[in-house]
């Protein structure tokens, strides 16, 4: 009787309570975590055929799902691997006597225009293009060598012939086909492809890029927040997205809780906004934490391109692009971390970097928080529901069980105290497939694959 | 002192503070334990910490030390290197260098 919700899907569609039942788990059960296994990021692409995943290693695994098959016509396809490469290599930057991290911070998907596959994947410095395409045929019958590739003594070669196709086994191949370097000094926080599907943009600390897809020795600096002093800087860029489909328009998220929204054909520098959204603060309420926990960890607008949302440390708030005063919607995430400020400062889990996702039809929104707990709110039913990633609830179809965190005074059965969460199991990557009730939610090294329960 | 408090309750507006507002409650205990901590928590100190993230090197051979060594430790099977860890007692030479070999291991995610 463990009812929660979701969407249904289309458009007309009755909006259904949904049950969120594990599909599938990918990644080690061991508990020693290798630094390089820590997901650092997780993409459906556009038609939710294909999962990416990245990790702090610089690695891209990529799931496809499996087609319906015919004799479970209910039963949605499992992802399973489909390609694994190597993306990014620790560098060295040499000026500056620093690591440059392998690990993947983002990965973007490109709209399929043929049969390949591209993704933008980027790490602290250097985008790259990786064009992921099949090959299930091969030329065989060359007259100069071998089909093992030995060239054959043209002494033997008596007969000409014409090399045909035959078929193989499918080979998933990736390669890296453009590399868009030396263009951020500081952090590469996001990159986002505009609905032209020529440009995008990437964003750092301080500054924001735009790039044409074909052209890596160039790109447009179109927002710049370095001050001429250092000293004076009190703000920087945190993450950035272009709209969906107005392609002149894009938005920065800063570490004061501010959105800027900027319009390209304004002027060419983006450093004057068109729209600036901040919720005004209540004095009274104004904490030494507040400037922290007001920071934007992710920004993202809804599909509709209407709305976006934005995540910092406690909260998701909507917001109205018609509207800069202050946010739509505001949804708790984990209120009662509020009294345990001061332990996640001084062990930094109050800089953690938490995502949010929007499902299809933009009905529900869901984020990740500690003890491998996450959170989805149903804007239209304003309900929320609060669910595990757990080896333990990893029986195949096992509906998930809804948890509840006690803040103190008396706890009920099955509700578990704030004392007792485990603040290094973080959720902090979550993707919703764009079509369908199919979540992927990573926890610190393994991948969840949940769904709603089909009957 | 706020006028507002009854004096019924007895108690101090401080702790009708923290019974209001949980964050000023874990600020005191913040500055309680760190009395020299600023007043500005996002200022420029910070920002500029963020910006420079990542542990700094002496120079690349430094760190190409250091990524070896992290190497050997993740790998105890591999076999003991023969020569001993050079930790600084002399020059090391270009032969004293391990190979840094790209990472080739595959993600756990695909097994």
């Amino acid at each position: 009787m463990d009812k929660h919700f979701g969407t249904s899907g289309g458009v007309g569609d009755e909006i259904d309570e949904v049950q969120w039942c594990f599909s599938q788990v990918k990644g080690a059960i061991d508990d020693d975590v290798a630094d390089a296994d820590i997901i650092s990021t997780v993409e459906f692409n556009h038609s939710g055929e294909l999962l990416a995943t990245g990790d702090k290693g610089g690695r891209v695994v990529i799931f496809q799902q499996e087609p319906e098959s015919k004799n479970q016509p209910q039963c949605r396809g499992d992802y399973n691997v489909y390609s694994t490469f190597q993306s990014h290599e620790p560098e060295f930057d040499y000026l500056k006597s620093l690591e440059i991290e392998e690990k993947i911070n983002k990965i973007r998907w490109l709209p399929q225009k043929n049969a390949a596959h591209f993704l933008l994947s980027t790490n602290d410095k250097t985008i790259k293009l990786w064009k992921i395409s099949e090959r299930d045929k091969r030329p065989e019958g060359y007259n100069l060598k071998e089909d093992d590739g030995r060239y054959r003594d043209p002494n033997t070669v008596t007969t000409l012939r014409v090399p045909i196709f035959r078929p193989m086994d499918l080979m998933v191949e990736a390669s890296p086909r453009r590399v868009y370097a030396n263009a951020h000094t500081y952090h590469i926080n996001s990159i986002s492809v505009n609905s032209d599907c020529e440009t995008y943009l990437s964003s750092d600390d301080l500054r924001i890029n735009l790039w044409h897809l074909e052209i890596t020795d160039r790109s447009f600096n179109i927002v710049d927040i370095k001050p001429a002093n250092m000293e004076e800087l009190t703000e920087v860029i945190t993450a950035s997205a272009f709209h969906p489909n107005q392609c002149n328009t894009f938005v920065y998220s800063s570490s004061k809780g501010a959105i800027r929204l900027c319009d390209m054909r304004m002027s060419a520098l983006c450093d004057n906004h068109a729209k600036f959204f901040e919720e005004p603060e209540d004095p009274n309420n104004r904490s030494f934490f507040s400037e922290i926990t007001s920071s934007i960890s992710d920004v993202n607008f809804s599909h509709s391109g209407r709305y976006m949302m934005t995540r910092d440390y406690l909260s998701i708030k909507i917001w109205d692009l018609n509207m800069e005063t202050r946010p739509v919607e505001t949804y708790q995430v984990h209120e009662y971390l509020r009294s345990k400020l001061c332990s996640l400062y001084e062990n930094d889990c109050i800089f953690d970097k938490f995502e949010c996702c929007w499902n299809g039809n933009d009905s529900v929104v869901m984020t990740g928080s500690y003890n491998n707990f996450f959170r989805m709110f149903d804007r239209g039913y304003r309900r929320d529901v609060t669910l595990e990633a757990s080896r333990e609830n990893s029986k195949p179809q096992s509906v998930l069980k809804p948890r509840k965190v006690s803040s103190g005074g008396k706890r009920k059965k099955d509700e578990i105290s704030v004392d007792s969460l485990d603040f290094n199991k973080k959720i902090l990557h979550t993707a919703w497939h764009p079509l369908d009730n199919v979540i992927a939610v990573a926890t610190t090294n393994n991948l969840y694959i949940f769904q709603d329960k089909l009957n | 002192m706020d006028s507002r408090v009854p004096q019924a309750f007895g108690c101090w507006p401080e702790v009708q503070d923290k019974m209001i507002n949980p964050e000023k409650a874990e600020e005191a205990k913040l500055k309680a334990r760190y009395p020299n901590l600023g007043n500005k928590p996002g200022g420029s100190d910070l920002l500029r910490k963020r910006l420079q993230k990542g542990q700094k090197y002496f120079d690349s051979g430094d760190y190409n030390m250091a990524k070896a060594k992290i190497k050997n430790k993740q790998l105890p099977t591999a076999a003991a290197p023969e020569k001993t860890e050079i930790t600084g007692d002399h020059i090391p030479t270009p032969q004293d260098l391990p190979q840094r070999k790209p990472s080739l291991v595959a993600s756990k995610l695909a097994g």
